[in-house]
């Protein structure tokens, strides 16, 4: 269960206003590709374009091409609906459906494909919190609201949601940046066992964490404020970190500017 | 969530060690303060004393209004000649005087649960249009037009209700009795008079609630997080599928609070009940017979003409009112209370 995502010439807007420009990149299945950059070059926006997210903001749009594996997304006829049932995201800051327990967190999108049986149901909701080491924690206390939980643990059960429908592809948009070192060492760990299965992207701005968890890193820039962003260049991580093509990718590494 | 609930227990078991006086105990924590110590206190002191005083005061006035409406209704209670909670009829100026309050607190409930049954789906459906389904072209004036509505006085409503509302309801009255006899709330023993019955006041009273119901109920389906409306439409969820997931759950102690707001004006509407009811003393469940009454429609056309000690009367029926009030809004809280730890507040 897992697609290789082929970006062709896309450039989202926010009204008028143009936020990334003409991005092309190829997201190789079953392994983990990394966005770096400097704040405000498009990363979210470009994640969130990979999963139809982004027209959900009010005037926003989207151009160009999206295809996962040989399906674009953005074709006419595409439900976005659908395209975020196989594409599953997890946000920044850890969001659990305060008024659900963690049972019903997990069991929330396997509801919303249909599936009633309890049977089935406690199957998947137990396999996807072992999936994302968070079972043993919450075992006890599946009933308990899932906003009762630590924040490490509370992206963990997103985590958790977003894999238990089994996406083609899973979205990770700085899912660390609110945790602590411990909880974001497990869910780079879980990262790892994750990329077996599914195609991963993350935005990170954390370096050592894009050297850590990632295949490929893609390093994305804006020419001044107020142009959009740009990609400069995605290759190999190792490559990008000893030694990328481009001299803006170094300098922003080497932690010269941005 | 535990934490929070016990962490004041903590703070209680570490009293008994310590032992002294509560100011002693206060001391240490005071934060040393020495340069700006004098201009800060004093605004300090003159708010928190303000404040303090209004408090007091406020208190002071209610407590003066409630002994004073309950000296006069507990005097009235007492010379009444019929059983005040059971007697059917309001013959509080009567010699002897005879009255009681069964048919006005049972049309009162009657004519509410009517009013609430059909204005809060009502509401919150409205409410859920304009916050998340109308384009915001049109979401913003229909905002503003339901404000209007609510700002519509009583009277008019009234009148509309006697005027257009009744004529227009004879044949939905007529229709719910031929199909809904067996229900038995809907067998009218006479569907041929005028509809002035408790089921006309409550549509009257729906349509009078719906405005404010819709309008509460909007600003809180507006403040659900926009992270927990994208986590449900990440997870694939339609736009019905975000409103179920995220936004009533959400907004559910919102619209109660709402429709609370919206239960006080029914439950003390006045003069629009007064304009369309034939008031009678006859205690009945069949909603579309005319006849019935409220407590506050009652004493709105009583008081005019009572004599002191009806008027004593019309006060004890309004303290029924108050105690009815009294009763549903906690149930509310309760309602509200109870999942508390589910509510989107400790997101
Ligand atoms: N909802 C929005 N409406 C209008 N403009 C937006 C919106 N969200 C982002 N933008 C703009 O789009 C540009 C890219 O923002 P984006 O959030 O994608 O950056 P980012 O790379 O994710 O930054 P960060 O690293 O800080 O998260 C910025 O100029 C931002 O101001
Ligand atoms: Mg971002």
């Amino acid at each position: 269960m897992a697609k290789r995502i082929d970006v062709s010439g896309l450039s989202a807007y926010y009204g008028s206003a143009k936020a990334i420009e003409d991005i092309s990149m190829t997201v190789e299945p079953r392994s983990v590709t990394a966005f770096i950059g400097p704040s405000g070059c498009g990363k979210s926006t470009f994640l969130r374009t990979l999963n139809r997210m982004h027209e959900v903001i009010p005037n926003a749009h989207v151009e160009g091409k999206v295809m996962l594996d040989d399906e674009n997304l953005y074709a006419s006829g595409v439900d976005p609906v659908a395209v975020r049932r196989t594409v599953g995201m997890v946000f920044q800051r850890p969001n659990p459906f305060p008024t659900m327990s963690i049972y019903d967190n997990v069991a929330a999108g396997l509801k919303l494909n249909g599936m009633r049986r309890k049977g089935d149901l406690d199957t998947l909701v137990e396999k996807s919190l072992k999936g994302a080491n968070l079972w043993n924690e919450v075992k006890d206390r599946l009933n308990k609201p899932g906003a009762g939980l630590s924040g490490g643990q509370q992206q963990r059960l997103c985590i958790a949601r977003a894999i238990a429908v089994e996406p083609q592809v899973l979205l990770m948009d700085e899912p660390c940046s609110a945790l602590d070192p411990i909880s974001t060492l497990a869910i780079e760990d879980l990262i790892g066992e994750l990329k077996e299965r599914f195609t991963i992207v993350i935005v990170t701005h954390n370096m050592q964490q894009a050297a850590r968890v990632s295949d490929r890193t893609a390093f994305f820039n804006l020419a001044a404020v107020g142009q959009p962003g740009r990609l400069i260049e995605i290759d190999e991580t190792e490559r990008i970190f000893s030694n990328p093509s481009v001299q803006a990718t170094e300098d922003y590494i080497s932690g010269r500017f941005g | 969530m535990e934490i929070s609930r016990s962490a004041p227990t903590q703070a209680k078991a570490v009293v008994p060690p310590e032992s002294g006086p509560p100011n002693l105990r206060q001391t240490p924590v005071e934060p040393p303060a020495p340069q700006n110590k004098g201009k800060v206190r004093l605004g300090d002191r003159l708010f928190s004393g303000a404040s303090r005083g209004s408090g007091i005061l406020l208190l002071v006035i209610m407590a003066a209004i409630a002994a004073f409406l309950t000296y006069r209704a507990v005097g009235a209670i007492a010379d009444d000649h019929g059983n005040f909670l059971t007697t059917k009829e309001w013959n509080a100026n009567a010699t002897p005087p005879v009255f009681g309050i069964a048919v006005l607190a049972t049309g009162t409930v009657i004519s509410a649960v009517i009013a609430m049954v059909i204005a809060v789906p009502i509401a919150v459906g409205v409410a859920l249009f304009i916050s998340h389904y109308a384009p915001r072209k049109l979401a913003q004036p229909l905002a503003y037009l339901v404000d209007l509505l609510a700002a519509v006085p009583s009277i008019v409503y009234g009148l509309w209700g006697a005027l257009f509302l009744v004529p227009h309801l004879q044949g939905t009255t007529q229709w719910l009795d031929s199909f809904f006899a067996w229900t038995y709330v809907f067998d009218a023993s006479q569907p041929e008079v005028t509809p002035r019955s408790l089921f006309t006041v409550g549509i009257l009273l729906a349509i009078m609630i719906l405005p404010i119901v819709t309008n509460v109920s909007r600003e809180v389906f507006l403040q659900v997080p926009r992270m927990h409306e994208e986590a449900a439409l990440a997870l694939g969820a339609t736009r019905w599928e975000v409103i179920r997931i995220s936004v009533l759950p959400f907004g559910r102690s919102g619209v109660i609070s709402a429709s609370m707001l919206g239960l006080g004006r029914a439950l003390g509407e006045t003069m629009a009940v007064a304009t369309v009811l034939s008031p009678s003393a006859i205690l009945s469940l069949h909603i579309l017979d005319p006849g019935g009454g409220t407590i506050a429609q009652n004493i709105a056309s009583g008081f005019g003409e009572a004599s002191p000690f009806g008027r004593d009367a019309l006060i004890a029926s309004g303290l029924v009112l108050f105690v009815i009030t009294l009763v549903v809004n906690g149930a509310a809280r309760l309602i509200i209370a109870r999942r508390k730890e589910y509510s989107g507040a400790n997101a």
